[in-house]
């Protein structure tokens, strides 16, 4: 590939990253999911469940399947050579522990990483502390990663 | 709108993103991968992240702009359990190689095991934990 062509496909891949991050956030918005009380409101199983938040997985899974399956008949994607799909399929302790305290994180705080950072400009204290703090837990991980 | 509705065409919205990731680049949309690579330094294809990140961030300042009342925080969670909250969000999702996007729609779309047990594990825990403080099941 010639310089030109490579840096046009590298605007290409950069600017389809940034529309996808663009109506990610635009998705979640709509959805609820930046929402604490409707995350809440789903994950405590009371007399007031609520269970919307349901759709958003749903609706999400129901699209992206479709796309899913036309993808799968390509040889590569539009504007890289090849498809980086993860291919594990070994359930180990450290998939499910992780799972573990990802998921207790999510009922303490009704957040996870996307709505979070997204609703870092609805200006709440309780957000940027919990942003912060994830990036904090992340970079503890890879270091605690890189030890063993 | 019915919150149902929303739910779902915030969640079409969703799928769409993951959709034109995966169309473009055959890359998954994975938040907490691709946000935590970013402090990763082995990992050296960081532009497209990057790039992704930004349409986040810009997204966000949409929603602030034409929809601020989408923006919600409960009043039922102090201060510090947001704090506890993010630092077993951001080690968890590290340590299990995804979140609600990556694991959750992603791999469930693809029927990969490890995400289904994923998503299952850190539904229940999630759950449980909520109900919990909520007074449920105690």
């Amino acid at each position: 590939m010639n310089t030109k062509a490579s840096s046009r496909a590298s605007t290409a891949v950069l600017t389809s990253a940034f529309v996808t991050g663009l109506v990610f956030a635009v998705g979640l918005g709509i959805s609820g999911m930046t929402d604490t009380t409707k995350v809440l409101g789903f994950l405590t199983l009371n007399a007031d469940w609520n269970p919307a938040l349901m759709l958003v997985m749903g609706g999400a899974i129901a699209v992206h399947a479709i796309v899913y399956r036309i993808s799968t008949k390509r040889s590569h994607p539009i504007f890289t050579d090849r498809f980086n799909i993860p291919s594990r399929q070994d359930i180990d302790g450290r998939l499910i522990g992780g799972a573990l305290l990802f998921g207790v994180g999510w009922g303490l705080g009704g957040v996870c990483p996307g709505p979070g950072l997204v609703s870092i400009f609805g200006g709440a204290i309780e957000i940027l502390v919990f942003v912060v703090m994830m990036a904090v837990g992340m970079v503890f991980f890879q270091q605690f990663q890189q030890r063993l | 709108m019915n919150q149902f509705v929303m739910a779902a065409i915030g969640g079409g919205l969703i799928g769409v993103a993951a959709s034109i990731l995966l169309l473009t680049q055959g890359r998954i949309a994975g938040i907490s991968g691709i946000t935590g690579s970013l402090f990763r330094a082995d990992v050296s294809d960081k532009g497209w992240r990057w790039a992704f990140f930004l349409g986040l961030m810009a997204g966000g300042c949409i929603l602030a702009l034409v929809s601020p009342e989408v923006f919600v925080v409960s009043e039922d969670r102090p201060l510090w359990m947001m704090g506890l909250a993010g630092l077993f969000v951001g080690f968890g999702t590290q340590m299990g190689s995804g979140c609600t996007s990556g694991h959750g729609v992603c791999g469930i779309t693809r029927l990969s095991p490890r995400s289904l047990v994923a998503t299952g594990v850190f539904m229940v825990a999630g759950m449980f934990i909520s109900t919990v403080l909520a007074g449920g099941l105690l």
